[in-house]
C-alpha cells in the first residue's frame, strides 16, 4: 500500500466507525502500542473533523497481559498505558496496525477488561492478514492481504519509521 | 535489545547505566497499576517467588510482597524466627531445600554481607537482594533513583548530599554506586567515626560537615542513626549528632530552593531529622514508599525470565 491509498483507507474506517456509532453512542479509540497508537491518533482526527465533537482517545500497552512471558530470556520493552477517562459504559474501538494471530487482540481484551466495563469493544486494523490462532474477528479493516507463512506485512508509518507504507517481506 | 541479561540482581555494582534506566523506565511504566480499578496484572502467573527474610523487615518486605502480588505470583513467606534456622539449619541447606519446591525467584535479606550471592551460585532461580549485611540493598537505590528522577526529571548533575551512619548503611552504599555511575555529584557526610575511610572509591565526596554537604544540594538523603549500635561509641551522645548533624530548618536553607529531602525509613525524628523538615512539602519519603512498589515490580518483571542462566562471577 502506498501513502494515498492507506489513507483512503482510514477515511473509510472512519466513515464506517461513525455509521455504526455515532448516533446512539459514546465512544472512544484506543491504539495498541506501538502502531496502533499513531492509526488511532490519525483516526480520531478524522472522526473529530467529521462529527465536529472531540473524541477520547487512549493508548494501550499489551506487554503485561502477552502470553508468552513464561519463555526465557527477552522480556519486551514495557511502556505507560494511558487511558485518561472511565471507559465503563463506553463503546470502544481498538485500534492496531496488523491482524495476524489475534494473541495481541487477546491480550488488549484483557487489559481493557481490568481497566473498567465497556458498553462494547470493536477492533479496527490495517491490514488483515489472515492465520488466525484464536477465533477473533476486525469490525474495520482498511485491506486483506493474501499472505503465506513465512511472510510478514511491515506498516511503516511517518510517526515512527520515517516513511508511510506496507511492506510484504518473505522472511529469509 | 531492552532486557538484563543477568540471573540475578545482587547488587548495583553489576548493573550498567543503561541497565538502570531500563529498571527505572520500566518502573516507571508500571506505577499505573497502583491507580487502577483492578490492581493486578497476570504477568507473573503461575511463577513462585520466595521471599527469604533472615532479618526484621517491614517496608521492604511488604514492598516486594504487595509487587509479587501485583504482578500475580504465586508467594511463599519464611522469615527466620519462623524457619528451621532457628533450629540450627545452614543457609546453604535452607537454600537446596528451598530450591527443591522450583521456585523462580528467591528474594533474601541476610545480616551477612554475601549471602544472596552464595545463593546465586548454588540456586537456578533468580536472587534479588533485598539487603545483605552492610554491602547493598539495590532495589532501596534503584527506587530512590526512580523518586529523584520522577520529580528533577534527571540525576546527571545533581548534587546529592547522603548524610548520616554511612559506615553501617548498605543503603548508602548502593545509593553512591548507583548516583556516580547516573553522573550525580555525591557527597557523603558523617562524623569521622561513621565514614569508612575508602567510601571516596565508591565515587563520594567527604565531608565531616553537614554544611559543605548541604550547600547548594539538590538532593538531601538522611540515614537513620542505627540506634542499637548507641553502645558501641561512635558518637558521643544522640544529643551532640543531633547539633552537628540533624538536618534542622536552618540548615535546609542552605539546600537549593527546590531541594527534596528522602529518608529510606524508619526514621529517628528528632535525631537525624526534625519534625518539621520530615512532613514539609519538599519532602518526598512518602513517594519512595510508593515507588517501592513499581521498582520491585519492575525487577521481578524484567528477571522472571532468566532462571536457569548461569550466574555471574563475582560483582
Amino acid at each position: 500500500m502506498n501513502p494515498a491509498e492507506m489513507d483512503l483507507a482510514l477515511n473509510r474506517i472512519a466513515a464506517e466507525i461513525i455509521e455504526k456509532l455515532s448516533a446512539h453512542d459514546e465512544f472512544a479509540i484506543i491504539g495498541i502500542r506501538r502502531r496502533g497508537v499513531h492509526l488511532a491518533h490519525r483516526l480520531c482526527g478524522k472522526i473529530e473533523e467529521i462529527l465536529k465533537r472531540p473524541i477520547a482517545n487512549g493508548i494501550l500497552d499489551i506487554t503485561l497481559y502477552r502470553d508468552d512471558l513464561t519463555t526465557v530470556g527477552h522480556r519486551p520493552m514495557l511502556r505507560e498505558t494511558i487511558i485518561d477517562f472511565d471507559i465503563n459504559n463506553l463503546s470502544l474501538i481498538l485500534v492496531d496496525d496488523v491482524l495476524y494471530t489475534g494473541r495481541t487482540v487477546r491480550s488488549a481484551l484483557d487489559g481493557l477488561v481490568d481497566l473498567g466495563r465497556p458498553n462494547r469493544v470493536q477492533l479496527a486494523v490495517l491490514v488483515d492478514r489472515g492465520h488466525r490462532e484464536l477465533p477473533i474477528q476486525a469490525d474495520y479493516v482498511g485491506k486483506y492481504i493474501q499472505t503465506a507463512d513465512d511472510e510478514s506485512v511491515e506498516v511503516r508509518l511517518n510517526e515512527e519509521d520515517g516513511e508511510e507504507r506496507v511492506i510484504l517481506i518473505r522472511n529469509a | 535489545m531492552a532486557s538484563l541479561t543477568y540471573k540475578d540482581l545482587l547488587g548495583i555494582a553489576q548493573l550498567s547505566a543503561d541497565d538502570i534506566h531500563l529498571i527505572l523506565d520500566t518502573a516507571e511504566a508500571l506505577k499505573q497499576v497502583a491507580d487502577r480499578a483492578v490492581k493486578k496484572v497476570p504477568t507473573l502467573r503461575g511463577k513462585t517467588v520466595i521471599n527469604l527474610f533472615f532479618e526484621p523487615s517491614t517496608r521492604t518486605r511488604s514492598s516486594f510482597e504487595l509487587a509479587e502480588k501485583r504482578l500475580s505470583a504465586d508467594i511463599l513467606n519464611f522469615t527466620a524466627s519462623t524457619s528451621s534456622v532457628s533450629k540450627g539449619e545452614s543457609l546453604l541447606d535452607t537454600a537446596r531445600s528451598l530450591e527443591a519446591m522450583a521456585p523462580d525467584i528467591i528474594v533474601i535479606r541476610h545480616a551477612s554481607a554475601g549471602a544472596p550471592h552464595m545463593l546465586a551460585r548454588e540456586c537456578r532461580s533468580s536472587i534479588i537482594n533485598a539487603g545483605d549485611g552492610m554491602h547493598e540493598h539495590p532495589t532501596q537505590a534503584l527506587l530512590d533513583a526512580l523518586t529523584i528522577r520522577s520529580v528533577k526529571g534527571r540525576i546527571d548533575g545533581l548534587k546529592i548530599a547522603i548524610t548520616g551512619d554511612i559506615a553501617h548503611s548498605r543503603v548508602a552504599r548502593s545509593d553512591t554506586i548507583l548516583f556516580s555511575k547516573l553522573g550525580a555529584e555525591v557527597w557523603a557526610c558523617a562524623p569521622p567515626t561513621l565514614i569508612p575511610w575508602d567510601f571516596e572509591k565508591l565515587g563520594a565526596r567527604i565531608t565531616g560537615h553537614i554544611e559543605e554537604a548541604l550547600d547548594a544540594a539538590d538532593v538531601v538523603m538522611m540515614l537513620r542513626l542505627q540506634l542499637e549500635r548507641q553502645h558501641e561509641a561512635f558518637i558521643p551522645s544522640m544529643r551532640e549528632y543531633y547539633n552537628f548533624y540533624g538536618l534542622t530548618r536552618e540548615r535546609m536553607r542552605l539546600a537549593k530552593k527546590d531541594t527534596i529531602v528522602m529518608h529510606p525509613g524508619p526514621m529517628n525524628r528528632g535525631v537525624e531529622i526534625d519534625s518539621d523538615v520530615a512532613d514539609a512539602p519538599y519532602s518526598v519519603i512518602l513517594n519512595q514508599v510508593a515507588n517501592g512498589v513499581a521498582t520491585r515490580m519492575a525487577v521481578l518483571y524484567l528477571l522472571s525470565g532468566n532462571a536457569g542462566l548461569k550466574p555471574r562471577k563475582r560483582s
